[in-house]
Parts: structure tokens; sequence; C-alpha cells
């Protein structure tokens, strides 16, 4: 059923927040390693070990530098996996009917056995969240741990996707986003959480919360201002010594 | 995007092949017996090759039959559709034909909406994505119509109409280029809106996901080819228009409606080519490239 539903009972997603991520990529190797071994085909390698390596993931961090007008630049890690969008292009456009986006809590899923490969998905997709494993020849994306987060044989503490309960910063954060009281949501609206390229209208549930502002380092060592100036243009014997020994042959300048 | 020698090859030949089934069926040739046959059969070999040779990139080809069920959302769906219902009229009008001497008009008349209906959808496919603000733009569809008819008309010989529409389809990819250069800038899509940071100062890609190369980058960002998109361009309208143009008006014979439709379909691909290798994707801004 590739018509979207007019509402979600839930609205479940990620909340990733990019002041705190050091960027260590463990939640993409959790992903890659949970969704390898779980639900649906693995995510495959093509060339792992040689000299152009290339694979399936359904989460990539990425690492940009933000030149302020003024002060030193910022290095900011930002993790990207699906969004799970209420207007979701990438369900709309599939011709099978693989892709759907499930009513009860929102999750946007492939129905693997259904797809074609055709990656019209993918091409819908602004952000890059849908892969086509080149081994399998069906289209991958993250699938917010469905097979973890329902999960009644895992401890109460693993009910959450793989890259949330991995990450060792607490960058990520797991919840119902259409529930405002949740704690996801309350995050969301104290830091000023935002969408990825809102003017492409797809509503994405996944926000990202912004860098807080960097603080102003004060001047820690209070000596500094009273060490005198180290002398930078030369008089007396020392600076007569200095450019008579530069002028003979051999001299270091 | 990543060019696909299987979708030019797809978009180009079947264009070609529902722009002469689509002459077909408004009656502006109507052979009959052998001559049909020979019609038909070079219409179908365009269309159903082109059509077939889609299916190749595809990840799963045998499951293509699944492709059908979506309409009411998919214009992939739709196409599919489209093709295969105005493949079936048209054979039933083409048999009429060939193994009766009578033109069935009325369905040579719904197989030829059926035609343009196959192009449009097409057309759509590309058309509708908010990601390719290049494509993302009525002169899209229009395009493809006009070099479907156009060309379709080269092919059935009808030179008047052909002279008109490869005139129009050339006006219109001018135009399509010039105006489709500015068109991702406008579209007001960029890194700082893809990553929100923009609010901070200007945002630099400064480490990719990988050290090597992935899916996305192979499919979405097409970047060695771009630089001799203006060569090409020229090349393209030379064989694909004026070439033709001249070739229609000498004096006719079948050696020169021979050259023009070579010279034509050698345009029509070149600049296929450049419709999907000078087409950028915005996922590409994530990776500080277009």
């Amino acid at each position: 059923m590739t018509q979207l539903p007019k509402s979600t009972d839930k609205k479940l997603g990620l909340v990733i927040d990019l002041d705190t991520c050091v960027g260590c990529h463990a939640c993409v190797i959790s992903c890659k390693g949970w969704n390898t071994e779980n639900y649906g085909a693995p995510l495959s390698d093509q060339n792992a070990y040689g000299a152009d390596p290339s694979g399936t993931f359904l989460n990539r961090v990425h690492s940009y530098e933000v030149q302020p007008d003024q002060g030193t630049a910022q290095l900011i890690h930002f993790p990207k996996s699906c969004l799970h969008c209420e207007d979701a292009p990438c369900v709309t456009v599939c011709p099978t009917g693989a892709s759907y986006k499930r009513v009860e809590d929102g999750i946007v899923l492939v129905n693997e056995s259904d797809c074609i490969g055709c990656s019209l998905c993918a091409w819908a997709c602004p952000y890059g969240a849908r892969e086509l494993d080149a081994k399998e020849g069906v289209m991958k994306k993250c699938t917010l741990c469905v097979d973890r987060i329902y999960n009644e044989n895992l401890p109460v503490e693993d009910r959450e996707p793989a890259c949330v309960r991995t990450c060792p910063a607490g960058a990520r954060h797991f919840g119902d986003l259409g529930d405002p009281d949740s704690e996801v949501s309350q995050l969301v609206a104290d830091r000023g959480g935002f969408d990825l390229m809102p003017e492409q209208g797809t509503k994405p549930v996944n926000k990202y919360l912004p860098p807080r502002p960097k603080d102003v380092m004060p001047e820690y060592d209070v000596l500094a201002p009273f060490l005198e100036p180290v002398a930078t243009t030369g008089t007396g014997f020392a600076h007569w010594l200095d450019k008579t020994l530069s002028a003979l042959p051999g001299g270091s300048k | 995007m990543h060019p696909a020698p299987s979708v030019i090859i797809f978009t180009t030949f079947s264009g070609l092949g529902f722009g002469l089934l689509f002459w077909l069926g408004i009656g502006a040739i109507t052979p009959n017996g052998l001559m049909a046959f020979i019609w038909f059969t070079i219409a179908y070999l365009a269309a159903v090759g082109g059509l077939l040779a889609s299916t190749f990139h595809l990840g799963r080809p045998e499951r293509a039959i699944k492709a059908f069920r979506q309409w009411q959302t998919s214009w992939l769906s739709r196409e599919g559709i489209c093709a295969v219902a105005t493949l079936l009229i048209m054979a039933i009008y083409g048999a009429g034909l060939v193994f009766f001497d009578t033109p069935l008009r009325p369905l040579g008349w719904i197989g030829a909406l059926g035609a343009l209906g196959t192009v449009f959808t097409t057309s759509m496919i590309y058309a509708q994505l908010k990601t390719v603000p290049r494509w993302r733009h009525w002169t899209t569809p229009a395009l493809f119509l006009a070099l479907s008819i156009g060309g379709g008309a080269l092919l059935a010989g009808q030179v008047t109409e052909a002279l008109v529409l490869l005139t129009l389809a050339g006006a219109l990819q001018i135009y399509t280029w010039n105006t489709g250069d500015t068109r991702l800038a406008q579209s007001g899509t960029d890194m700082a809106s893809a990553t929100g940071l923009g609010h901070i100062g200007k945002v630099r890609a400064f480490e990719p996901p990988h050290t090597g190369t992935n899916y996305l980058m192979r499919e979405f960002i097409h970047v060695v080819g771009r630089k001799h998109a203006r060569v090409l361009r020229i090349i393209a309208l030379g064989s694909g228009f004026v070439l033709p143009i001249v070739f229609l008006l000498l004096p006719f014979s079948h050696i020169w409606g021979g050259l023009a439709l070579i010279s034509h379909i050698a345009g029509v691909i070149v600049l296929r080519w450049l419709f999907f290798a000078q087409a950028e994707h915005v996922v590409g801004l994530y990776y500080g490239k277009r």
C-alpha cells in the first residue's frame, strides 16, 4: 500500500543531539551489526578488504566544518539515517507497494519480498536514507530497529534502536514525537530541535538538536599580561654580535 | 544522477516507438498487409526493446510484474499500465491492418492517446522528483512528448510534421537547458538547509562518512562527465535537430530520410545522457558535492 496513512497513532523517531555527538561512529557499527544479523537481507559489503571497499549502511556520520562570521570554526559531527517522514516521498513513488508507512507507529519499512530494486524511492528521498544492497538487489533502510523495540525476548533496557543503545555520548534519543509530553518531545521543545531540509515538505519525524553556543574562553594565566614583551628590534652588543656572526660565511641567519 | 545506459536506451527508443505508434494510431499512415506488418514490427521493436532495457537497471528484474499494482500514487506503476495497455490495443489495431486490411479507427485513436499517455507518465517519473530540481518543471514532460512525437513523425515519414516538431523540440531543449542550470540554486535547498547549521556560519563538508564510495555517491553524484557538457550540448543540438532538419529540407529521398533518422537518434541519446548526467540530486549537498 503506497498511499500514506492520514495520521499515525504514534510517531516513533530519533532525536539527535549535534552538541553531544563526538563522531565516534559507534552507532554506524552497531546498526550495521544488528541489521546484518537480524531482520531482513544482510547489509552486504563489496571488496571489503580490497582497494575500493563499499557497502550498505543504514546510518552514516558526516562531519562538517562551520565557519561563523567571527571567531573560530566549529567541527560538527552529523549522524544521518531515515527520518521516518510523515509525508514520506519514498513511499508514494513505489510501484509495487513494497514501501509503506505503518499506521500504528509511523515507521517507514520495506517489504523486501515485494521490492523490485527500481531505486525510485532512493531517488525520491532527499536525505540519502535508502541504499540499494548490491548483493541482494533490494532497497535497505533504517527500520528503527522494529525487531528490537517490541522484542519481549530482550531485556527492557535493550528495547530501543541499536544506535541509541550503543551511543557512548548519549547523543541519540528514541521516543514518540507525536506525544508532546514525551521526553523526546520535551527535549525538542527545550533545545529548539529542527527539521532537515524543511523546504522539501517531507515533514520528518526525526529531529536534530543544534550545537549549543560556544563559551568564550577567559584568560587563565593572570600573570601573562605583566610579562615583559620579547624584544623584536635589536639594539646594543648582543644585536651587533648576532648581525656580525650571521654575516660570516656559513653563519646562520 | 548516474547516466545508466539501460535508462538512456529505454527513454530514447521507447519514446521513438510510442511516437511511431501515435502516428500509426491517428491514421497518418494506414499501411496494410506486409507493409503494415513491417511498420508495426519497427514500432514494437523500439517500444518493447526500450521497455525491456529498462528492466536491466532493476535489482530484482524477475519481480517486475509486481510493478503494476500501485497506480494510485506511483508514476512508475502508471507508466507500466499505460505501456502494456497501449501495446495491447495497438496490437489489435495492427492485426486489423495486417490480416484484414481494416483500420479499426476508434481503437487506433485510443492507442494513439495511450502512446502519448505512456510517454507522459514516463516523463512524470522524473518531473515528480522534488529532490532533483532540474527535472521538476513543466519542460520535462513537454520535451519528452515533443521528442517522442517528433521522432515518431520522422520515423513515419511525415516530413512537414517532423520539420515543425523537431524545430519546436530543439527550441524547447535550449529553453530547458537555459532555465534548468539555475534551478537547484533557486530551489532553496542548500548545505545550510540540509544540515540545519546555516545559522552558525558557512557549512563545509569536512569529512565524508567513509573512506570509499557508496551507493548514494554512485547513483546521485556524477561530476566527472559534466565538464564536457557545453560541447555535448552543441553536438546534441546539431545531431538531434539541425542535421535532420537540413536533411529533410533537401529534395526527398530515402537516403536523406534515413540519415535524418540516424542523426536524430544519436542526438537524442546524447541529450538523454546529459539529462541524467547534469541533473543534481540534493543528497549530494550532504557530501558537499552536486
